[in-house]
């Protein structure tokens, strides 16, 4: 049943965006990752997770906001039953685990994670990109041996954007970019660009048009 | 019916000899190895069996299989034309209702015939109405260009396209019941030409005809791929109401817009900075790709059927 839902939620994706993966700086081994991308809509983690071949996106989980996921009990059986995802609580005040704990537990246990490092959704029509939080490089340092993958998404935003109720049919692409790592001289805010800047290069090497 | 059988047949019996022709080329030429254009010309072979298959199953179940067909096929046409264009969240409403709402309607007018509001549903109604929709959004940013992507969008994909099926509807004296052939007819004849045009280029193709716009497109393609393409409509003249000489006149002006289709198109590919559309054919590149002469031939031709026939 959940396994049928899975296949469900990656065929659905394809019918409306056709998502398709390409590596353009990374191959689809089977190793470790966590895969870094822009963050759209709530349907960004299907569009990667579709984009891995089946044995990569059986060992890969999202990192979602348990503040959405766990609103009602739809949500939650979609987020935790049907999407796997792990759930962190971005609120400090009222949290009752530590993200990267979390985070890590899920590392640990074997798997890859998708990962906004952005934090939220990016609802404008004129920043490609938000500032990152400091997520992905506490989690970076904390399991130094796990790759970073960058992955734009090229037109999400655009098939159903905040506040619409119909998404709209569009070509969506996923392109997984050369894999970054932390190095000994970083700082926060120099891996935190390093990474934001992967992103960004992704999207003006192979997805210039829509905003030109 | 018999001539559509007949076509398939002959179809079959083209696509047979150019699978046998590019199976020998990968053997004797490529050696079995990678061959850019060998493969891509093999990709294509393959794609074109799908696509007669496709078309063959439509015609088989009538009317509704036809026009349920080029429905999807608008559907995947606009969803290839808006992904590369540019538009903004003001606009997401307006692009809804021209999927949902615009492509439905229109082949629903289509299939009872009302042509006098399938004829203006989109170049009047949708012109006058999604631009409305968009400006309520609040949103000026390069508002022209925007809602002009809107209208081409419709006008290309919906509109051109709802064309095709709609020459089943066309209530011609002594050819009632055969209105399907028609529809055969243009679109053997189109995309013969698109092939004609891709060989001649290949072999004979010298002088480039819009290199800035489309570095493939050879004045000796265009000649002798146009030239051949009548040819043999003059040749298919028994699947349709014509004469063997109305037959070439309606192949000429099918083959010249459906030339100026595919370099209109270009010309949008070109400033997008993308060589295909998408990905769904293999070998071909997107729907549109495919597609891009159909949309501007069959209007036309639709029009000088019912001027002249009905």
């Amino acid at each position: 049943m959940i396994a049928l839902l899975r296949h469900l939620m990656v065929f659905s994706a394809w019918l409306l965006t056709g998502v398709r993966g390409q590596w353009v700086g990374a191959t689809p081994e089977d190793r470790q990752r966590i895969y870094f991308g822009n963050h759209r809509s709530h349907g960004d983690f299907v569009l990667i997770s579709s984009a891995l071949p089946p044995t990569l996106r059986r060992k890969t989980r999202p990192v979602a906001g348990s503040d959405y996921w766990d609103k009602d009990a739809l949500r939650r059986f979609i987020g935790r039953r049907v999407v796997d995802a792990v759930l962190i609580d971005r609120n400090p005040a009222t949290r009752s685990a530590d993200p990267i704990a979390l985070m890590c537990e899920a590392l640990d246990s074997g798997a890859s994670l998708i990962l906004f490092p952005e934090g939220t959704r990016n609802v404008g029509d004129d920043e490609p990109l938000l500032p990152f939080r400091s997520g992905l490089w506490r989690l970076a340092r904390a399991r130094p041996g796990v790759e970073l993958v960058p992955c734009w998404i090229a037109n999400v935003g655009r098939v159903l954007p905040k506040g619409e109720l119909l998404p709209i049919p569009l070509l969506c692409t996923v392109y997984f970019g050369t894999p970054i790592e932390v190095t000994e001289s970083d700082d926060k805010d120099a891996f935190l660009a390093r990474a934001r800047q992967a992103l960004l290069d992704l999207r003006a090497k192979h997805d210039p048009g829509a905003g030109a | 019916m018999t001539e559509l059988l007949r076509l398939l047949v002959v179809a079959v019996a083209v696509l047979g000899v150019a699978t046998l022709i590019g199976r020998v080329l990968h053997w004797r030429i490529a050696r079995g190895q990678a061959h850019a254009v060998i493969d891509n010309l093999n990709a294509r072979i393959d794609a074109w069996w799908v696509m007669v298959l496709l078309l063959a199953a439509a015609f088989a179940l009538g009317t509704a299989g036809v026009i349920g067909l080029f429905a999807l096929l608008s559907v995947l046409a606009l969803r290839e034309f808006v992904s590369i264009t540019y538009t903004r969240r003001g606009d997401h409403f307006a692009l809804a209702l021209g999927f949902f709402i615009a492509i439905p309607a229109q082949f629903a007018l289509v299939a009872i015939g009302w042509y006098g509001l399938y004829s203006i549903l989109i170049p009047v109604y949708a012109f006058l109405l999604l631009p409305i929709v968009s400006a309520l959004r609040g949103d000026p940013t390069r508002f022209l260009r925007r809602v002009a992507v809107t209208q081409w969008g419709l006008m290309l994909c919906v509109y051109g396209l709802s064309h095709v099926p709609a020459l089943i509807t066309l209530e011609i004296p002594g050819f009632d019941g055969k209105q399907a052939l028609l529809i055969a007819f243009l679109i053997v004849v189109v995309q013969a030409s698109d092939v004609l045009q891709y060989i001649w280029g290949k072999l004979f193709g010298r002088h480039p005809l819009a290199p800035t716009v489309s570095p493939s497109k050879t004045i000796e393609g265009l000649v002798g791929g146009v030239a051949s393409a009548t040819l043999l409509g003059a040749a298919l003249w028994w699947l349709t109401p014509f004469t063997p000489w109305e037959a070439a006149g309606m192949a000429l002006v099918i083959n010249a817009m459906g030339f100026a289709g595919g370099l209109v198109m270009s010309a949008i590919k070109r400033d997008h900075g993308i060589k295909d559309w998408g990905h769904l054919i293999p070998g071909h590149g997107g729907v549109l790709d495919r597609l891009d002469s159909l949309l501007f031939a069959a209007p036309v031709f639709f029009h000088l059927v019912r001027y002249f026939h009905t």
